[in-house]
């Protein structure tokens, strides 16, 4: 018996050194992995940081170390994005725009796709999927007709063009999306508040909202970014400088002719990107959290 | 408290009848238990009462007012669901408190309800957990006590033990009737299993099809059933039929006893059963075979540990029923009827 103790022992002690080696190199792989693919991420930012304080000079010559600065950084082509583009109208028509996107397909969608989720008759489904296939229609295929419907409501060369048409492409996907959300919210839940004390309304407002947080950040992101990325629609139904979204008017102010305004461009989306992504990464664990966890038992 | 009653009333889904004509009075803080399998209608029945659904036709009425119109939280019902409904996002403290806070109470009163509700359970030190991390059992007492904390006049409850494990369920069914018990309250419990109908109901009243097929004591529905479904719903393993010149006959497993071992000789009625094989389950025995003298039905005997004679299988053996145990059913639609002669 004693032979079967130490072996035991030593055995034992092996493995678990084995296993620490193991750890430790599966630690060391997947920081090196995440050191990577945060590089991969950063590296246009950090160009695009590092290109928008270059002299002309500096950017165009192409001994010159592309990674840092050979001559002195400057402030000019900031200078000339302020003051001699429209930059900040863009700016402020792009959040706008967004903003008004973004409560038009809340207010919308959470209704319908409360309705969509909750009907009992089969027809629910099929409206839902009939709603989903208005989105695969391209705005490629689209913007000639909507362009002769924006301009005979007398809507080109403003904002409310795309305030407008933008909820055409958030709303359909955006009910899709939160009818799965709804779906992964027990009726016991709002029955059960309804039996406490509270109207349907009151009872979707305190205990179904504040479950579908998830998936109302979900929808806000994606309907800001759809209506501050969209080109096509936003090319076609404004021209003037005034009424131009980031999307738009950055492209075709800083490109003149085949003139092309590098470091203007790099500064001009620097600076709209970075809040964005600090913005979204404040809500990232909202959207990965399972938040509906203990609702039920089991 | 308060008597709750409905009156022929009537549920459809499209073609499907859900609850069909269905009158109910319960008793004044009585234990009323809905069983019946799954699809009869019991539920929907519950959620009709509770105000979650329209019925089709007919009235509802608790505490002798006409409430069918009015919407759930106009009842003065509280309702436990099968999963137990917790909002996932409060602690339990919130969860219990939410009833008060949809009536207007102010804070303070609201914390001393909150704490006397948490009392009455035992679940004072879970106020600040949030409802993943509690247990199957304290889940629910946290779903009770959120019901009660309002003093509701009737207490509605949907299957509440069965996603409980079988040793958890024992515990929480003694601590549902103790605490009814002490308060006294209405209650209407759904369940689709016998055991606890049997074990909790002051009465129990069996549903088929949407329709209650009988409304009584344990005792009634057990040794009396009204027809043929509720016979052989209660029970397990359920009442033997036989079917014998144009009617139907039964008697329960444990009145199935073989010669010599019952008192009354006299007025028993013998028959011939050839037993296949035999389930020893500690308890009891339960014994499997048919009868001789009517076309080999399947009859099941259930043996009592007490009895220890020997009993071979593939052999004819001598039982007996006492005729008063025999219950006897109509041969077209199941129904009751009165004690008919054996013709051998």
């Amino acid at each position: 018996m004693t032979d079967t103790t130490t072996w035991a022992e030593t055995d034992v002690g092996a493995l678990q050194r084995q296993a620490d080696r193991r750890h430790r190199w599966g630690r060391i792989g997947l920081y090196s992995g995440a050191t990577l693919f945060a590089f991969l991420a950063a590296f246009p930012f950090s160009w695009a940081l590092i290109s928008m304080f270059k002299q002309s000079n500096d950017l165009y010559v192409k001994e010159n170390n592309p990674f840092w600065f050979n001559e002195a950084p400057t402030l000019e082509h900031l200078r000339l994005l302020f003051l001699e583009t429209n930059y900040l109208t863009f700016i402020r028509n792009t959040v706008l725009v967004g903003l008004a996107v973004t409560a038009i397909t809340l207010a919308i969608s959470l209704p319908a796709a409360y309705a969509l989720a909750r009907l009992r008759l089969r027809w629910g489904e099929r409206m839902g999927i009939a709603i989903f296939l208005v989105y695969l229609i391209p705005p490629t295929l689209l913007f000639i007709p909507m362009t002769r419907v924006i301009t005979s409501l007398g809507l080109q060369e403003s904002l409310l063009s795309l305030i407008l048409v933008y909820p055409t492409i958030t709303i359909p996907i955006s009910s899709w999306l939160l009818m799965g959300f709804f779906k992964g919210i027990p009726m016991d839940i709002e029955e059960q508040a309804m039996v406490d004390g509270h109207s349907r309304m009151g009872a979707i407002a305190r205990v179904v909202l504040p479950l579908m947080f998830p998936g109302i950040i979900a929808v806000v992101v994606f309907a800001f970014t759809l209506s501050s990325h969209e080109f096509i629609y936003a090319l076609a139904f404004n021209k003037s400088s005034a009424v131009k979204t980031i999307a738009t008017g950055v492209p075709t102010e800083l490109v003149r002719g085949d003139v092309f305004f590098w470091q203007s461009l790099q500064g001009a989306v620097i600076m709209i990107a970075v809040p964005i992504a600090l913005l979204f990464n404040a809500f990232l664990d909202r959207f990965i959290s399972g938040f509906t966890m203990g609702a039920v038992k089991g | 408290m308060a008597v709750v009653e409905v009156r022929d009333l009537r549920k459809e889904f499209g073609d499907v009848v859900a609850v069909d004509g269905v009158d109910l009075r319960s008793e004044e803080g009585e234990f009323l238990v809905l069983l019946g399998p799954s699809g009869c209608g019991k539920t929907t029945l519950l959620r009709m009462i509770a105000g979650l659904e329209q019925p089709t036709e007919g009235e509802i009425r608790i505490g002798d007012e006409d409430v069918s119109r009015l919407p759930p939280r106009a009842r003065r019902i509280a309702m436990v669901f099968q999963s137990y409904a917790l909002y996932p996002h409060m602690t339990v403290a919130n969860n219990i408190a939410f009833p008060l806070k949809a009536q207007g109470m102010d804070s303070e009163e609201r914390n001393q309800k909150v704490e006397w509700a948490a009392g009455l359970f035992g679940i004072e030190r879970l106020l600040q957990r949030r409802p993943r991390q509690l247990s199957g059992g304290e889940r629910q007492r946290v779903a009770l006590a959120r019901a009660l904390v309002r003093e509701p006049t009737v207490f509605l409850l949907d299957e509440p033990l069965s996603n409980l494990d079988a040793k958890l369920r024992a515990a929480a069914r003694d601590d549902l009737m103790e605490f009814q018990r002490r308060i006294g309250i209405t209650t209407i419990y759904v369940t689709h299993d016998q055991v606890e109908a049997m074990g909790m109901g002051d009465r129990i009243a069996v549903m088929d099809h949407g329709k209650i097929r009988q409304l009584g004591t344990p005792e009634e529905v057990y040794h009396h059933p009204a027809d043929v479904f509720v016979a052989q719903f209660l029970g397990s393993p359920p009442m033997n039929l036989l079917e014998t010149a144009g009617f139907l006959f039964g008697f329960r497993p444990e009145q199935f006893l073989p010669e010599g071992v019952a008192a009354d000789e006299g007025t028993r009625v013998p028959f011939t059963f050839h037993v296949n094989r035999i389930e020893y389950l500690g308890s009891e025995r339960f014994l499997y075979g048919f009868i001789r003298e009517y076309d080999e039905t399947r009859v099941i005997a259930m043996l009592p540990a007490t009895v220890t004679l020997p009993i071979s299988i593939d052999q004819d053996h001598k039982f007996s029923v006492a005729k008063d145990q025999l219950r006897f059913f109509d041969y077209d639609d199941g129904v009751k009827i009165a004690p008919q002669p054996l013709m051998r």
